[in-house]
C-alpha cells in the first residue's frame, strides 16, 4: 500500500467525535479611524505610512531621502514613478541582487496590525519584494480594512502564486532579544497612501 | 534522558539561569499586552479550538481536498509515513535535480525528522537561514526554543560564534553589527542556493495553498531565487478554509512574541513560473495521537511557543533539558506520545500550575494532559522506583485515616527537632533549594476540634 493510502487509512480507522465549524461572521473589532490605527501599528514595527495627494508627492517625498537620491539601481512597477531597471526585461531573478530601491504596488492595508496585502500578479520576479535594500509600497487611498477577517473576505487566494501580508521591514530579535531592523530583507518599508 | 539531571546542569550558572528566566518572562509579558489589546481574544481562542477540532474530525477528507487543490495549482504533493521517508523524499528531490546547496527557513518538523544531518551525510550543504537557527547550527546545537531558537545564547556567545565562523571582530557584541555580518553572509547563501525548503504554518484545504510566517523574510528569499521549493508539513497543519486564517493569524504572532502579526505572512499557491513546488505531508506518529481521546487535542498546537515562555520549569531549566525538537509543556506531551520510555521524565517537569493552558491560543488542556501522562507512565511501569514507591506509600497512608493522623502527629513532634543534616541531604531533592515550611503545632483537624469544643461551651 502506498504511504498516502496507509496514512489516510489509519486516520479513517480512528473514531472521532463530530465537531462543527464555528460561525466566523461576528462583530469583530473595528476602529473609529482605521488609517490612524494602521499608521500607528506600522510605525510600531519599524515601517512608515505616509499619506499623499498624488504620485508627484511620492516622487517629491522620495527625493528628500539621501539613500534614495544616491541609489544607482531602482526598480519601479508603479506608473508615474521612474526607476532605472525594467523588471520585465530581467531574465534571471539573481540579477536583482544589487537592487537598492523597489517601488511596487500594494492592494490594501489592514488597520489592526499594520499589514499590507501584496501579490506577485503583476510583478515578474517576486523576489524583488525581499531582495531590495529599501522597499516602497504604493497603496490607493481608501483601500483599508479593519481586521484580518475582513482582509480574508477580500482576497482570492490562489489568484497568484504568492500573496502576502507584509508588516514592516525585515527584522530579527534573535540576538539576545535586541530588535535589529533589516535582517536579510529590506532595511526600510515605506507605504504611500495616494489620493484623497 | 532525565530532565531533572539536565536541568541541574543548566541552573549551575545561576546568573545565566536567572537571565534566561527573565528574558522569557519579558516575551510572555509582551504576549499579555498584545492579547489584552483585543477585546475578542477569548472568542478567537474558542473559534480556533473549534476549527481545529472540526479539522481533526474530518482530517482524511481535508487532506484529500488539499492534495487535489494543490495539484490543480501545479504543486506536487508527497506523503511520508515517517521521518525516514520524509528525509528520503527531500533527498531524492534534491539529487534528481542536481541540487547541492539548500537554504532552509524554520521548520520544527525537519528538526523532528533530523533532516539536516541526513542531508549532510549525503553531501548536501544545508544552511538554516533564520538567524537564531543559524546561530545554533554554527554552534553545533539544536534549537532550544521553537520560536526563539537561540534564546539561551547571550550576545557574547553569538559574538564568539560569529568571530570563529564569519571572522567578525573578536569580542564584538553589538547585535546590529553581528546581525549585519550575518546578513552579508546569508544573502550570499541565498543567491548561491539550488533549492529552498520551508516549514508550513498553515495549509488550506479549500485552496491548496500553504502559509509561511517569518519576521526576517528568509523563507521568501529562500524560495524565490532557486527553481525548487520544498515545503515540509505535518498533517495536522491543515485548515479547511481561507477565512479560518483570519482567526489563526490574529492569534499566532500575538501569542508568540506579542507582535500583532509577523513581518511576512506569505501564501504560496502553486510554483512560480518556471519553478517547482513540492509539498511533503508527514504523519510520523500523528495519526496515532489522533486516535487517543486524552491526547488528541495536542495536535491542535500551532507552535507559537507561548506555553514555553510562561512555564516556570521551562524558563528555569532551558530548552535543551527536554532533548526534543519541541520542548516545554507541549513538547512534554508530544515527545512521550512518540517514545514514552525515553521521555518518561518530561511530564513530571511540571508544577501543574496551569499557566500553559491559560495562554494556549488554541485552548489545549496542556497541564491536564501532562497529569494524564503521569498516570499512563505509571500504568506502563515507566516511572522511576523512587516515585512509584513513594506514591504507593502515600496512597496507603491516605486510605487509612488513623494511620494518617498518627503519622501527622509524629511528624509534627519529631521533624522540628531533627538536626539539619537529617533533613537536608542528598535524599531530599526538595530540600536542595528550599527550606521546609515551619511545622504547625496542631493539625487542621485538631484546631477544628478545639474550636468546636470552644463554641459548644
Amino acid at each position: 500500500m502506498s504511504s498516502r493510502n496507509s496514512i489516510l487509512k489509519s486516520i479513517r480507522a480512528q473514531l472521532l467525535p463530530a465537531a462543527e465549524r464555528p460561525d466566523l461572521n461576528r462583530d469583530w473589532l473595528r476602529y473609529p479611524d482605521p488609517w490612524a490605527q494602521f499608521q500607528t501599528q506600522l510605525a510600531g514595527v519599524g515601517g512608515q505610512a505616509v499619506r499623499v495627494a498624488n504620485m508627484e508627492e511620492v516622487t517629491a517625498s522620495l527625493a528628500l531621502r539621501p539613500e534614495f537620491v544616491a541609489a544607482k539601481e531602482i526598480v519601479s512597477t508603479v506608473p508615474g514613478i521612474a526607476g532605472n531597471i525594467d523588471l520585465e526585461s530581467v531574465q534571471d531573478p539573481h540579477a536583482l541582487e544589487t537592487t537598492e530601491w523597489a517601488i511596487l504596488p500594494a492592494q490594501f492595508a489592514v488597520a489592526e496590525n499594520g499589514a499590507v496585502w501584496v501579490t506577485d500578479q503583476c510583478v515578474k520576479h517576486r523576489v524583488i519584494y525581499f531582495l531590495t535594500q529599501h522597499l516602497v509600497l504604493v497603496l490607493p487611498a481608501g483601500e483599508i480594512v479593519h481586521n484580518m477577517h475582513e482582509a480574508y473576505a477580500r482576497v482570492t487566494l490562489g489568484e497568484s502564486s504568492l500573496g502576502l501580508f507584509m508588516s514592516g521591514p525585515s527584522k530579527t530579535a534573535d540576538i539576545e532579544q535586541s530588535l535589529v531592523i533589516g535582517a536579510h530583507g529590506p532595511r526600510s518599508l515605506t507605504v504611500f497612501c495616494v489620493g484623497d | 534522558m532525565n530532565h531533572a539531571a539536565l536541568a541541574e546542569d543548566f541552573i549551575k550558572d545561576k546568573p545565566r539561569a536567572k537571565w534566561h528566566d527573565e528574558t522569557l518572562w519579558f516575551v510572555r509579558s509582551k504576549r499579555d499586552k498584545a492579547a489584552s489589546a483585543l477585546p475578542e481574544w477569548e472568542t478567537l481562542r474558542e473559534c480556533a479550538a473549534q476549527i481545529k477540532a472540526h479539522t481533526v474530525a474530518n482530517l482524511a477528507h481535508y487532506l484529500e481536498q488539499f492534495e487535489s487543490q494543490a495539484t490543480k495549482r501545479g504543486a506536487v504533493v508527497h506523503w511520508a509515513k515517517d521521518a525516514a521517508e520524509h528525509n528520503q523524499i527531500v533527498l531524492s528531490l534534491l539529487q534528481s535535480r542536481g541540487a547541492r546547496r539548500l537554504v532552509k527557513s524554520k521548520s520544527m518538523l525537519t528538526e523532528e525528522c533530523h533532516l539536516n544531518p541526513f542531508l549532510e551525510r549525503n553531501g548536501i550543504e544545508v544552511v538554516d537561514t533564520d538567524l537564531g537557527e543559524w546561530i545554533v547550527q554554527l554552534a553545533g546545537e539544536p534549537p532550544s526554543h521553537i520560536v526563539l531558537p537561540a534564546i539561551h545564547k547571550k550576545k557574547e556567545d553569538v559574538g564568539r560564534i560569529f568571530h570563529e565562523h564569519l571572522g567578525t571582530d573578536e569580542g564584538a557584541t553589538d547585535p546590529n553589527y553581528l546581525a549585519e555580518a550575518a546578513r552579508g553572509k546569508l544573502r550570499e547563501k541565498f543567491v548561491q542556493a539550488d533549492a529552498g525548503l520551508t516549514g508550513v504554518n498553515f495549509a488550506i484545504a479549500e485552496t491548496g495553498g500553504i502559509v509561511v510566517c517569518t519576521n526576517e523574510g528568509n523563507a521568501d528569499l529562500g524560495v524565490s531565487l532557486p527553481a525548487l521549493h520544498i515545503a515540509s508539513m505535518g498533517i495536522e497543519k491543515l485548515l479547511p478554509r481561507a477565512e479560518d486564517l483570519g482567526v489563526f493569524l490574529r492569534l499566532l504572532a500575538r501569542s508568540a512574541t506579542g507582535q500583532p502579526i509577523t513581518s511576512y505572512t506569505s501564501h504560496f499557491h502553486g510554483p512560480r513560473p518556471g519553478a517547482e513546488l513540492h509539498i511533503v505531508l508527514v504523519d510520523n506518529g500523528r495519526s496515532d495521537i489522533l486516535g487517543s481521546e486524552e491526547f488528541r487535542r495536542s495536535l491542535s498546537c500551532i507552535r507559537c511557543g507561548a506555553c514555553m515562555n510562561t512555564c516556570p520549569v521551562y524558563r528555569r531549566s532551558g530548552g535543551h533539558s527536554y532533548q526534543t525538537s519541541v520542548p516545554g509543556p507541549i513538547g512534554s506531551i508530544l515527545a512521550p506520545s512518540r517514545d514514552p520510555k525515553t521521555y518518561a521524565s518530561l511530564p513530571s517537569a511540571c508544577s501543574l500550575c496551569g499557566s500553559c493552558t491559560d495562554v494556549c491560543p488554541v485552548k489545549i488542556d496542556i497541564h491536564h494532559q501532562l497529569l494524564t501522562w503521569r498516570r499512563e507512565l505509571n500504568v506502563l511501569g515507566l516511572l522511576p522506583r523512587s516515585k512509584r514507591w513513594g506514591m504507593q506509600g502515600m496512597s496507603y497512608v491516605f486510605r487509612h485515616p488513623r494511620l494518617y493522623q498518627w503519622a501527622g502527629k509524629l511528624a509534627r513532634l519529631i521533624v522540628p527537632r531533627l538536626p539539619r543534616f537529617l533533613l537536608y541531604n542528598r535524599f531530599n531533592a526538595w530540600g536542595r533549594q528550599r527550606e521546609l515550611p515551619e511545622f504547625p503545632r496542631q493539625s487542621f483537624r485538631e484546631q477544628y476540634e478545639a474550636r468546636r469544643h470552644e463554641q459548644q461551651k
